[in-house]
């Protein structure tokens, strides 16, 4: 018995134990020095990983007592999760050991992270929910804060931390709340409850601030605040890796929360996830015009993205729910290869993110420009770029599901978001002329990840990389 | 259909400004100069094989030729194909580019990237116009954004910003509407593909829809998010404004290719799609639509006439004469489509020459304010020459062809409405005003202007990027039947089923426009 369950958790176990060994090693041998193997090793293991979940197969099991589920849903969550922070890593390692925050920690911190987002998006429980997510945001509290000289940085580890705690009481008073009124903590036993009778308002009110807890960790609005603040103080990668990893797993909790466990109060979440989506599509698109520093405007476009997500989570159904994974993907590709542009943002060795330091770069460094034109077009959602297919299949499952009020904010709202994304091509291909300009990057692995981005972005549109029928398997597992 | 012909010569351009890209290295003159060899002869081999095209269409048949067909993502198809009235749009295009390219030989900066966006244009434009998946179409329509955007930004005038951004934005707003349409339409018909969806019945009962009673249903709401599109495309009055901004920041070459093919998207998409496939609501707009265009040709024409900028006139004589346009596609009888299609190919090519007899001074004294100039006459002749061709022709002077497709407007319109044939003639009347007006005031007088007086006549060069364009213009002028023989039969198929779509839905078309 007990190993049967085991064998479902050994990817996590793997990592763990993988973690606790570095750890040590890092402790005993040769502290910050082994930084560089570490992380490499790190990253391998994660994409190692990663892979054996893409080929995980269609099965779907359940270990200690229904507590931890694996199914193709939470395998597809997870491969997105290890491949992008395999991605960041790798990423990062030259960006980090420039700018002195080569230290040990920063792997094992986001390898523990990782492990917790992959109980959170396997919870079929409310503790196992609530213990994954406080692994993960622990670890990313610590990690925000990782240049401790800063004062922006401590600043936005702080504020993390403060606004997160109280999150995550919010969430931990609904799901008391939920156990109280339906006697259990187990999705499948709250199922049955829910589905045996009249629906106490205690029990709502437990769902509902369980849903306002998630939605800070995706940073819907109007739980977006902290958003803007940490982006712009952590360290760039950290700001990659907040932008990534934690929103798919904060996104596919929140879909099997709703779509699992509390399907039958549709009606109810519904109006509130449609709501908080076309806020965030609203003020992701108006609060980025005006920003001059290009992470707190990608701390608003990750939130109008997130509205958009949460449109195929609105829709309650099986397609919606399908959008929502093809939409988290493609959005995890688009800002893996932006982040990796702003990381190889550098003015005499320093990181500038100031939008006005990409002033006519598409003349002084017309190949990193191209990709960045090519990235930024894609997150406006303009065609031919995959970007734009997100977009259509969210609209699609809006359609579909009778909420076409829902589609038309979308749109909308995605011509306001133009506008800043437009600014910096504007910037970046016919601003005015300015002294400031970017070094060049001499090591190829920022610009060959944007580069890369950017030629997915392109022919992608040919068939998705297959990502549709990955998609369709993982929702369907989700909805019986 | 055997040798995806449609598609090579689709992707000709876009190949080549890939090559473009990899290959072109260096920034000096002699890259440049290989840059724009090199995209001339792209865009004229893209030419070239697109004649075959013309070689194999078979006018006579009224479905779709040449279809090319594969299984595509999320249940879309990657299908192109031809009829009657796609064809000449896509001649159109392939015949303009070179033109365009050549007339490009001036440019100095970032030669290779201009080139790029233009053949990367050139293929989103034939896309446009052979695409038979709604999405498919979607995807070619907007995506001719992203070069214009770039087209205008860089390589445009003083307020080059402002007039990217508005095009962008203005252009992109009319668009996400259709965006919606089509969804919807694709979970209504549960196929995007354009034939099928052709013989889908749209629902046409009337619903509330906030207090409000939408006569003809679905249909009504779907025609006028494509209305919103296409409007703002063509464009129409009231949400014209974008054009003559873009028109007088773009570079000359961006100008032509505006005016002689990105316009015509908004007719052909009328053509294509509100009149198939929203016969109802197509037929319950058409007054607002007819009304529409005669403000548009009287307005605008009137605003012509006070304009100090050349290309901002040019640019609104473009919107008067796409009202013809408009009125001719919504008389909804043979004469008016036969016209609307014919207006817009032959002011393909009269307002382009246009825009580059603008381009031909403005390249020599870097304004195109009309108080700058008075006298050319007395020093370049052969550009009086060719100006006052290319002026007679947009006036609409029998023997051009800018009075077949006016002509031929009018009298589709004059069996529907009478009034606004009446109105719409007065336009003609205007348009010879502002035109001779400019005429005369830059080409006519004494060469009393200093700056004036060393100003060279057009190059070898220049009069034979003009050649094409009279000879076409000439040609359809005297021979319009080239033209009529090939649209003809589509246009009646097209006419039929609009009719026949009508009557099912229990209106009889021809009777209830005629007792207005």
């Amino acid at each position: 018995m007990i190993q049967n369950d085991l064998n479902l958790i050994l990817p996590e176990i793997i990592l763990s134990i993988f973690a606790m060994l570095a750890l040590l090693f890092g402790v005993y041998r040769g502290q910050d020095k082994k930084t560089a193997t570490l992380t490499l090793a790190t990253a391998g293991l994660m994409l190692i990983v990663g892979m054996w979940m893409i080929l995980g197969g269609s099965s779907s099991e359940a270990a200690f007592n229904n507590m931890f589920i694996s199914d193709a849903f939470s395998r597809y969550a997870k491969a997105l999760i290890l491949l992008s922070s395999a991605a960041v890593l790798i990423m990062s390692l030259g960006y980090m050991l420039r700018h002195d925050l080569g230290r040990f920690e920063y792997p094992i911190l986001i390898i523990f992270s990782v492990v917790g987002m992959m109980f959170m998006v396997s919870a079929n429980d409310l503790m196992v929910l609530y213990l994954g997510l406080e692994l993960q945001s622990l670890a990313l509290y610590v990690v925000a804060s990782i240049r401790r000289e800063s004062l922006k940085s401590t600043e936005a580890g702080m504020k993390y931390f403060v606004l997160g705690a109280l999150s995550s009481g919010l969430l931990l008073y609904g799901a008391s709340l939920i156990y109280g009124y339906s006697g259990s903590t187990n999705f499948q036993s709250i199922i049955i409850s829910l589905d045996s009778g009249s629906v106490s308002l205690g029990l709502m009110f437990g769902m509902i601030l369980l849903v306002a807890g998630l939605a800070f960790k995706i940073s819907a609005v109007p739980f977006h605040m902290w958003t803007p603040d940490v982006y712009e103080g952590s360290p760039t990668p950290v700001t990659a890796f907040l932008s990534t990893a934690p929103k798919i797993a904060a996104m596919a909790l929140f879909a099997r929360v709703v779509y699992d466990a509390f399907y039958v109060l549709i009606s109810d979440w519904q109006q509130v996830v449609a709501l908080m989506s076309v806020l965030s599509m609203f003020v992701g698109a108006i609060a980025a015009i005006g920003q001059t520093n290009i992470k707190r405007l990608m701390a608003y476009s990750s939130i109008a993205h997130m509205g958009y997500a949460m449109i195929g989570l609105a829709s309650g159904t099986l397609l919606g729910l399908q959008a929502m994974l093809v939409y988290m993907a493609i959005y995890l590709a688009m800002n893996i290869g932006t982040f990796a542009f702003i990381m190889s943002m550098e003015r005499d060795g320093q990181p500038v993110t100031d939008i006005g330091s990409l002033s006519q770069l598409g003349v002084k460094q017309p190949g990193r420009a191209l990709a960045m034109l090519v990235l930024l077009f894609s997150l406006a959602g303009v065609p031919p770029l995959v970007g734009f297919f997100g977009k259509l299949y969210v609209l699609r499952a809006a359609y579909d599901a009778g909420l076409i009020w829902l589609a038309v904010m979308g749109v909308l709202a995605s011509v306001i978001g133009a506008y800043y994304y437009l600014r910096l091509v504007y910037l970046m291909y016919f601003g005015e002329k300015q002294d400031l300009s970017l070094d060049i990057v001499k090591s190829p692995i920022l610009p060959g990840f944007a580069a890369t981005a950017a030629v997915v972005m392109v022919i992608g549109i040919i068939n998705l990389f297959g990502i549709e029928a990955a998609a369709s398997l993982a929702a369907s597992s989700l909805i019986n | 259909m055997d040798y995806f012909l449609l598609s090579i010569v689709t992707f000709i351009p876009a190949i080549s400004a890939l090559i473009l890209l990899v290959v072109a290295r260096g920034n000096d003159a002699a890259a440049a100069l290989v840059a724009k060899r090199f995209a001339l002869f792209a865009t004229g081999v893209t030419f070239f094989v697109s004649l075959f095209i013309i070689a194999q269409f078979e006018p006579e048949n009224t479905g779709f030729q040449m279809v090319e067909e594969a299984e595509w993502i999320m249940g879309l198809k990657y299908k192109l194909g031809i009829d009657g009235i796609s064809v000449l749009f896509v001649i159109l295009t392939t015949f303009m580019m070179p033109i365009v390219i050549w007339a490009s030989w001036g440019i100095e900066v970032r030669v290779k990237e201009y080139m790029i966006a233009f053949l990367l244009l050139e293929t989103l434009m034939l896309g446009v116009f052979m695409a038979l998946d709604l999405v498919l179409f979607y995807l070619f329509f907007e995506a001719g954004l992203i070069p214009m955007f770039l087209i205008i930004g860089i390589w445009g005038g003083a307020n080059r910003v402002y007039a990217s951004f508005k095009f962008f934005l203005y252009t992109l707003l009319g668009s996400v509407l259709m965006l919606i349409a089509m969804v919807v339409m694709y979970a209504e018909a549960g196929t995007t593909d354009i034939e099928s969806l052709m013989l889908h019945q749209f629902a046409f009962d009337d619903f509330n829809l906030f207090g409000f009673q939408i006569l003809g249903g679905t249909q009504t709401l779907l025609f006028l998010a494509f209305f919103a599109s296409f409007a703002v495309k063509m464009p129409m009055w009231p949400v014209h404004t974008w054009l003559p901004d873009a028109h007088v920041q773009a570079p000359t070459a961006g100008s032509v290719v505006l005016a002689a093919i990105l316009l015509k998207m908004g007719g052909y998409g009328f053509l294509r799609f509100s009149l198939p496939m929203f016969p109802v609501g197509s037929y319950i707009m058409t007054d607002f639509i007819l009304w529409l265009s005669v403000i548009a040709i009287v307005y605008t024409s009137l605003v012509a006439l006070v304009q100090s900028d050349m290309k901002k006139l040019i640019a609104y004589s473009s919107v008067a004469h796409m009202g013809y346009v408009t009125i001719g596609i919504f008389a909804a009888n043979q004469q008016g489509i036969d016209g609307a299609i014919f207006q817009m190919l032959s002011h393909g090519f009269i307002s382009g020459a246009l825009f580059l007899c603008v381009g031909v001074i403005y390249d020599r004294m870097h304004t195109r304010e009309i108080e700058a100039y008075g006298g050319l006459v007395n020093r370049m002749p052969a550009y009086a020459l060719i100006f006052m061709f290319f002026t007679m022709a947009n006036v609409g002077l029998p023997g051009t062809s800018g009075f077949v497709g006016e002509f031929l407007t009018l009298v589709g319109i004059f069996k529907v409405n009478t009034w606004i044939a009446l109105l719409a003639t007065s336009g003609v009347v205007l348009s010879a005003a502002y035109a001779l007006w400019l005429y005369r005031r830059v080409m006519m007088g004494d060469l009393i202007k200093e700056a004036l007086r060393t100003i060279q006549d057009m190059s070898l060069r220049e009069r034979a990027v003009f050649a094409p364009l009279v000879f076409m213009t000439l040609l359809l002028g005297v021979y319009p039947v080239l033209a009529l023989d090939l649209i003809g039969p589509s246009v009646q198929s097209l006419i039929d089923n609009y009719n026949s779509a009508l009557s099912i839905a229990g209106i009889d078309g021809n009777t209830m426009i005629a007792s207005h």
